[in-house]
């Protein structure tokens, strides 16, 4: 009973936040209200017995994605626009005002989409035979982890990581090209140092980066692994980046695109190997694997933690070289 | 009512919710945050069902297909912000991303 009623009022609170993080006025109340829902979010995944998702949806959701929107959201009021000053307050908007014609279309295509989950969600019964549960734990012995979640991850459904991993590469990638850098020591060059934060750097990094290293180790018999380790990696390098640290700005050119490839490539370089000696891809032989893995884990961890960071890096403006003009957004409209 | 109806019920709230707001926000940082919401409806889904069967184990294959998609959510999203940021701004048609307040 009594935990029923946490459920119900879990939900509930997670569903309220979410409509006040998206419909208030205020952008950026509405990404802290984000944030909050991301950590209700990690809640709700440990009610549900999903302890790597509520690590990974801590840091990485709430954590890193907040931060990413909270750029986003404050920087819009500074920059000024091209040769004028900065544009005065409009009156703030009620809300929004959907026309009516739009308003049924609208609430057709919500309500459809309401219909279709409701059908998948009834279609669905708790029988063992028609889960993959029974399939994974079989098969755990095999896979040389205990933590099932790591090991579909890794073992048996690792060509989705492998994919996912390359996913991580290409962002970075995208992010680098549409900033036209050949690396983020601009942004870390640009950051002023803050005593306050480097205080806070002194205190918490070394905690970072053994926790990170913790949940590394541990990932195979416990809620954890790369993808955990590489976000908290990611929030020690976020930390110094904000914190102007000038270690920062010494990771620059070949050292970034290293550590950018390291991950993808090691990940590939363990997955293609067996294909030498005419196994398929990702077909590891059983006795080696064990030994793979937390060579393979630390590459996602370290993959992970570097592209996330270098991310939000990637967000940061550089400051205006002249008056009203952000050159490090050079607009659509430049003279060649 | 278990855990699995409960969550999965509050997923299609969340999905709606999200997908109404993508729909409707014409300020494009709203956008994101929207379809982040709604990215976060889909997993509640997913791992709701991995949770069917009170009494087994949950599915480990629905939490490992989520936690890739969270990794893949924030790159879309740092990815969706460094194109909002570059959307020429200022212009007289469309004042996309104008700020409400502030």
């Amino acid at each position: 009973m009594i935990s029923l009623a946490l459920d119900l009022s879990l939900a509930a609170l997670t569903l309220w936040v979410a409509w006040r993080a998206l419909s208030h006025r205020d952008l950026f109340v509405g990404v802290v209200l984000y944030i909050i829902f991301g950590l209700l979010l990690s809640l709700v995944w440990v009610r549900l017995g999903a302890g790597d998702i509520a690590l990974a949806e801590a840091a990485i959701g709430a954590g890193l994605t907040g931060a990413l929107l909270l750029d986003a959201a404050s920087r819009r009021s500074r920059r000024p626009r091209d040769g004028a000053t900065a544009k005065p307050d409009p009156a703030p908007r009620r809300g929004v005002r959907v026309p009516l014609s739009q308003s049924a279309g609208i609430a057709l295509l919500v309500s459809t989409l309401a219909g279709i989950l409701t059908l998948v969600v009834s279609g669905i019964d708790g029988s063992p035979a028609r889960g993959l549960t029974r399939d994974v734990t079989d098969r755990l012995a095999e896979s040389g982890i205990v933590q099932p979640v790591t090991a579909v991850l890794v073992i048996f459904r690792g060509y989705d990581t492998l994919l996912e991993v390359g996913v991580l590469f290409l962002a970075a990638l995208g992010m680098l090209a549409s900033r036209r850098m050949r690396d983020l020591s601009p942004v870390a060059r640009a950051t002023k140092e803050d005593p306050v934060l480097d205080g806070l750097v002194r205190v918490l990094l070394p905690a970072l980066v053994l926790t990170s290293a913790h949940l590394l180790l541990v990932g195979t018999h416990r809620p954890g692994g790369g993808f955990q380790a590489g976000a908290i990696l990611a929030a020690a390098l976020v930390l110094l980046l904000l914190a102007g640290h000038r270690s920062v700005s010494a990771i620059q050119g070949a050292w970034l695109r290293f550590a950018l490839l390291s991950g993808f490539l090691t990940f590939l370089a363990v997955a293609a190997g067996p294909m030498l000696t005419g196994d398929r891809l990702l077909e590891l032989p059983v006795v080696l694997s064990s030994r793979f893995i937390l060579v393979v884990e630390a590459a996602i961890a370290l993959a992970t933690g570097v592209t996330l960071a270098s991310l939000f890096a990637g967000a940061r403006p550089l400051p205006s070289s002249g008056p009203g003009r952000n050159n490090a957004f050079p607009a659509a409209t430049d003279e060649p | 009512m278990s855990q699995f109806l409960l969550y999965s019920l509050a997923s299609i709230g969340l999905t709606c919710i999200g997908s109404y707001h993508l729909i409707v926000q014409p300020h494009l940082v709203r956008k994101v945050l929207a379809l982040n919401v709604t990215s976060s409806g889909i997993f509640l889904l997913l791992v709701a069902v991995a949770r069917r069967n009170e009494h087994e184990f949950p599915d480990p294959v629905p939490h490992a297909v989520v936690l890739t998609g969270i990794v893949v959510a924030v790159s879309v999203t740092a990815l969706a912000l460094g194109i909002v940021r570059r959307m020429p701004s200022g212009s007289a048609d469309e004042p996309v991303d104008e700020e409400e307040t502030e």
